[in-house]
């Protein structure tokens, strides 16, 4: 018994332990101790300066702890930082299995030379030195001789480099640059007035020349981060791009110099050569290089048959959300992928990261959505809304002040919310210099990716326009939002006097419009970020016929988030634990059902053997309790209260659990639920019923509970033995006590069983109904079934019972029939002239007992001695007696038995 | 009360026979351990019960209430901002669904099934009818498992019939136009209904972790307060716990943390990613809590 419970305990606690490790490995998904990462400082020898002068590269080498040579990454850090801005990177990587080279670009950091801006001769040409140190380290796997696996990965400045020297040397085997451009050109001096031609990608601007307005704001943040300790206005720049720089600023327009300058720096120049497969990650909140640099890019190399993905992500120049752990995983997939070539599938597939959408005031932040497209995007589908507004004129103020406040380089979707938190100042939309048109509200919902397109009339006062087009989500309660703080620039020259029908492009962004908002294209004359024309203009601005606004728009569904498959894992664990539970019940169950009855005792209705039981608080009910029942018995269990009999009932009955010994009913031993129990009726330490139900409502639901057949009930009879007539139709909680205790008798024998339990059955009975229950048991044993009645009132059991067992304290203290139980604690009252002396006497007669003297004469007990001898005794010594009488005061007899005094 | 202090007779009883043959495995014949208690004696014992009917018949007034509340409230709109679920309950039967559901969430429906779990056993052992069901002897293990599956059959009814109601109500009061998401969504009435369903059955899976805590809070203790009363009082501190931002992540092992993530059932695109974690959850903790209540019953003296 106490082995088998032991098993089961060390079962189940082995069972939550294997689920508890299943399940926490199953969230951490493997996982370990990262191999340590050694790291080695190098000095590369870069390409001279244009003068001769030796310029030195510094780099640092992270080498892996793995055995034998790896590939490599080179790692190109952004403009305006060093090889200590990608540290953090290049450690991850190279825990991952890859020689990581961070080296800084030259004109940065520690680095000498000067900045060409990504030029071919001097940057591109550094980063095959690069390669070509690379191809000597032994640490470093090799395609051929002199050829190392490697791929290039970089932000912005590096991105371009990676792309130029992927198109430049055929060396490199895998290129994962972000947020960079396709066409220096296009993003120093943007240029949105596009071509009317279909969109070839959903971001998509084909610019009618390169005659764009130049990004001034961008442009002088470049120059500042590259300002060096000696007093010169070039900084570490060289003095050509220098000039070609400040020769533009100074007029805001592109010279040949610096249009040759940022071309040569222009990937778009090497696209076609790019065999490299390219994972290209662009910003939305990126007004540097907004996204249409990067469908640029992915459309010449894709154009080459080289494998290509295009992620558009949550950040950019601007800030936004960087995404930082998705834009790595991507990386180390795709550099997976080519360079260690760990056999996983291509996916090219176009990702997307939609706005975060408001959600209900639910508990649960939504997470960032990623939507997909199977390919890289081409021709986009579009949808037109048809867009209103008057002709109206915008002026454009002498000297290009007040601007338009829309954005701030590097700031972006942040100063949008400043703005709102300045209220309705219309910083964006100065009054006089805006020309508005609207789409209706919208009644569904509506989702945009891409470069939208609006053709507009333009004239200009000049014959030459500046303007910057914008495009507002304008929610249901009025309020405007920029997205991304973005702005189309436009330059315009020749412009005949009756205008112009322009079509402009206007910034590429990702929507997800509800119902109840419209869209507002908005065309100022000026912006803080962009050079201006200094003197006044005045633009007259207005819509061609049936003037739609083309949305571009990106099939997408949404990626079903990275946590399916760990949350599919733990499912998986959790199931498990259930199947192994349910074995495990099943089994014991099974085991439980094949225990034999003890055939030598299936014929004895109760037997009783070692019954202990200790409470859990310590005490100790029943001690070493013994005792049988025969069929056909009346057996009377005889105690005071306390003495163990309920206690020793409930263990009959499976309630509570024996600590030592057992119990067999007609062989069969007594656990909870013990079948045999089918064939025992019990009441047990008064009534339990449903008190909304009436007395015969309650019986039969406790019959139909059994799920026995109803005819077995013997309803009726029970009814009978119940009397209580026709309030058994009426609520039990409206019954006396009394009536309660019949009615739980007679649940008791519903089903007449063979065996019948009554604790303490004539408590609260009245004597007509004690002496009707005592007939009732009388007739119920006749018919050779058996029945225990426990009691504390000797007299009832005299009168009830055939036979007794007496208990105290838990013991067992006699037994046996009741006759000779009343017949052995018989006493006598004897009155006699000298009672002193007729004690002498009696003590003289055998089986005396308890002599004691009273007033009158003395009482005792006799025990197996008939009364005659003791007369006989008394008359011999001379002695008067008055009366003899045996007492019937049973209660001191038990009490004697018992032990305690009356 | 005549009959009522009556005596009573037996001469039925003196003609009733000798008792029957019995079964191998000792039980009388006829009596088999897994036909004791069948579901539906279980479900009538507690239709029976006044707190079942009123808390089915509170779910059916809820709706009725609160569409004459929009009724007599008449339609606020200050139409700031993006229109919340409440702005759109009246728009249709499929919207004041969600809407009822919405509030009713949080609390109702937690109390509703505490009440149905957490007090099935609990009050058996007030009664004191609990000992007469296992001296029947019902199995304990089968009795939990009965007296489980009929409070989650009561629990699942009452969360199938507050959207019906609210449907029908909605329906009448607001016209039988289909769902309109918050984002300006709408979908056909067939697809209203089919996320309705979805709703409903996270529902199920998340509120399935209070049953489990009431039922087991009610092997626990013979009071049926005490484990209604305990279980919606830990959903509560559960509920208090997750507003505490400075936990961080540990919130999402909260067991009502995702109580809500059924509202991605309004997206356009169903994510499932936030109501399979709160689905797992739920589940986890209900397996552990009904293991405790098995353990515990199987060797518990039952002495009330």
């Amino acid at each position: 018994m106490t082995s088998r419970r032991t098993r089961t305990v060390i079962g189940a606690v082995v069972l939550a332990l294997v689920a508890t490790a299943g399940i926490a490995v199953a969230a951490a998904g493997g996982g370990g101790d990262d191999p340590p990462v050694r790291e080695e400082v190098l000095t590369i020898q870069g390409t001279p300066e244009p003068d001769g002068r030796p310029v030195s590269l510094d780099a640092t080498l992270y080498l892996p702890r793995t055995a034998g040579p790896a590939p490599a990454i080179v790692l190109a850090h952004g403009f305006g930082g060093s090889k200590a801005s990608v540290t953090g990177q290049a450690r991850s990587l190279a825990r991952d299995g890859y020689v990581v080279l961070a080296y800084s670009a030259r004109g940065f950091g520690a680095s000498g030379g000067l900045v060409h801006v990504d030029a071919p001769d001097f940057e591109v040409a550094d980063g095959q030195r690069v390669l070509d140190l690379l191809a000597t380290r032994p640490e470093v796997l090799t395609d051929a001789p002199g050829d190392p696996r490697v791929g290039v990965a970089g932000a912005s400045y590096g991105g371009a480099l990676s792309l130029l020297l992927a198109g430049t040397d055929p060396r490199v085997d895998a290129i994962a640059p972000s947020i960079t451009w396709n066409d220096l050109r296009q993003s120093l001096f943007p240029q949105q007035a596009v071509r009317a031609e279909p969109a070839r990608s959903p971001a998509d601007v084909a610019p009618v020349d390169l005659d764009g307005v130049f990004k001034r704001g961008w442009a002088g943040i470049f120059f500042g981060a590259t300002s060096g300790p000696t007093l010169t206005t070039c900084g570490r720049f060289a003095p050509d791009v220098c000039a070609a720089y400040q020769a533009s600023a100074a007029t805001g327009e592109p010279t040949p110099e610096v249009l040759a300058l940022l071309g040569a720096s222009s990937p778009a120049r090497v696209l076609d050569r790019v065999r490299a497969p390219t994972l290209l990650l662009q910003g939305q909140a990126d007004s540097l290089f907004p996204l249409s640099e990067a469908d640029a890019n992915a459309r010449g190399i894709a154009a080459g048959g080289t494998p290509v993905k295009l992620v558009w992500y949550a950040g950019g120049h601007d800030g936004g959300q960087p995404e930082t752990a998705r834009l790595e995983g991507l990386t180390r997939e795709w550099f997976g992928r080519y360079l260690k070539r760990d056999g996983s599938a291509p996916d090219t597939a176009f990702e997307v990261t939609s706005p975060v959408t408001p959600s209900l005031g639910a508990a649960a932040a939504p997470d960032l959505q990623v939507r997909s497209a199977p390919a890289l995007p081409g021709v986009p589908a579009t949808t037109t809304l048809p867009l209103a507004g008057p002709a109206q004129t915008a002026l454009s103020p002498a000297g290009g002040s007040p601007a338009a406040l829309t954005g701030l380089p590097g700031v972006g979707a942040a100063l949008g919310t400043a703005l709102g938190a300045l209220g309705d100042l219309p910083l964006s939309d100065l009054p006089g210099q805006i020309a508005v048109f609207q789409t209706p509200v919208l009644t569904e919902r509506l989702q945009v990716a891409g470069t939208p397109t609006v053709d507009l009339q333009i004239s200009s006062s000049t014959g030459e326009a500046t303007l910057f087009a914008r495009l507002f989500d304008v929610s249901s309660d009025g309020s405007q939002a920029l997205p991304q703080q973005l702005v189309a620039p436009i330059h315009l020259t020749g412009l005949p006097e009756a205008g112009r029908t322009v079509r402009v492009a206007l910034p590429a962004v990702v929507l997800d419009l509800p119902a109840g908002h419209r869209l507002r294209v908005s065309l100022s004359s000026t912006d803080q970020a962009y050079a201006v024309p200094t003197e006044a203009r005045a633009y007259r601005i207005g819509l061609v016929d049936d003037a739609v606004l083309t949305l571009p728009q990106v099939p997408t569904t949404r990626v079903g988030g990275s946590d399916t498959a760990p949350l599919l894992r733990i499912a998986a664990v959790l199931a498990l634990v259930v199947v192994l539970g349910a074995v495990g019940l099943l089994v014991q169950a099974r085991r439980r059902r094949h225990d034999a009855p003890d055939e030598s005792l299936t014929a004895v209705p109760v037997a009783i053997v070692g019954l202990g039981k200790r409470y859990q608080g310590g005490y100790r009910a029943v001690s070493e309790l013994s005792f049988r029942v025969e069929p056909g018995q009346v057996l009377g269990l005889l105690g005071p209260n306390g003495a163990g009999k309920t206690t020793t009932l409930r263990m009959l009955m499976g309630l509570i659990l024996p600590t030592e010994g057992h119990i067999t009913v007609f062989g069969h031993r007594i656990r909870p639920g013990a079948p045999v129990l089918s064939r025992v009726g019990a009441f047990i330490e008064g009534p339990g019923f449903l008190p909304h139900l009436s007395g015969r409502d309650n019986l039969e639901l406790f019959w139909r509970a059994t799920g026995r057949p109803t005819a077995d009930a013997h309803l009726d009879t029970a009814l009978e033995v119940a009397g209580l007539g026709d309030d058994v139709q009426r609520r039990v909680k409206t019954y006396s006590q009394g009536m309660r205790q019949r009615l739980a008798i007679a649940q008791a024998m519903l089903g007449l069983p063979e065996l019948l339990v009554l604790d303490e059955p004539t408590n609260g009975l009245d004597p007509p109904q004690i002496r009707e229950m005592r007939e009732v048991l009388a007739s119920y044993a006749a018919t050779g079934r058996t029945v225990v009645v426990s009691s504390h009132l000797l007299a009832e059991v005299e009168q009830t019972c055939s036979h007794v067992v007496v208990m105290h304290r838990g013991r067992l203290v006699a037994e046996g029939p009741v006759a000779e139980l009343v017949g052995s604690a018989t006493a006598v009252v004897v009155d006699v002239s000298d009672p002193a002396r007729a004690a002498l006497v009696a003590h003289d007669v055998p089986g005396a007992q308890d002599i004691e003297v009273t007033g009158t004469g003395i009482t005792l007990r006799l025990v197996g001695t008939p009364r005659a001898d003791l007369v006989r005794a008394l008359v011999a010594a001379g002695l008067d007696i008055d009366r003899l009488a045996p007492q019937r005061g049973l209660e001191e007899a038990f009490l004697a038995l018992v032990g305690e005094q009356p | 009360m005549m009959s009522g202090s009556g005596r009573g007779t037996h001469e039925a009883l003196m003609q009733a026979g000798p008792p029957p043959a019995h079964g191998p495995d000792g039980g009388a014949a006829g009596a088999t351990a897994r036909r004791t208690l069948p579901i539906r004696v279980e479900i009538a014992r507690q239709l029976t019960r006044r707190r079942t009917q009123i808390a089915l018949g509170f779910l059916v007034l809820l709706p009725i209430l609160l569409a004459l509340a929009f009724r007599l409230g008449g339609n606020d709109d200050n139409g700031a901002g993006a229109p919340a679920l409440v702005d759109l309950a009246t728009s249709g039967a499929t919207n004041f669904t969600l809407f009822t559901l919405f509030v009713a969430t949080g609390f109702l429906l937690v109390v509703v099934v505490a009440l149905f779990a957490g007090d099935t056993v609990a009050s058996e052992a007030s009664w004191s009818s609990l000992r007469y069901l296992l001296a029947a002897p019902v199995p304990r293990s089968r009795l939990l498992q009965q007296k489980l599956a009929a409070a989650l059959l009561y629990s699942a009814f009452a969360l199938v019939l507050l959207p019906t109601v609210a449907y029908g109500v909605g329906g009448l009061f607001f016209g039988w136009d289909p769902a309109q998401s918050p984002l300006g969504t709408t979908f056909t009435t067939s697809e209203s209904i089919a996320r309705l369903a979805i709703v409903t059955g996270y529902l199920m899976v998340t509120l399935l972790f209070v049953a489990a805590l009431g039922f087991t809070l009610g092997v626990y203790t013979d009071a049926p307060l005490g484990a209604v009363g305990g279980a919606v009082m830990l959903v509560i501190v559960s509920n208090i716990l997750d507003a505490v931002t400075a936990l961080g992540g540990l919130r999402n092992a909260l067991p009502t943390h995702y109580s809500y993530a059924w509202t991605d059932v309004l997206s356009p695109e169903i994510s499932y990613a936030q109501m399979g974690r709160g689905a797992l959850w739920s589940l986890g903790y209900t397996l552990v809590l009904l293991t405790l209540a098995w353990r515990h019953f199987l060797r518990k003296d039952v002495v009330s």
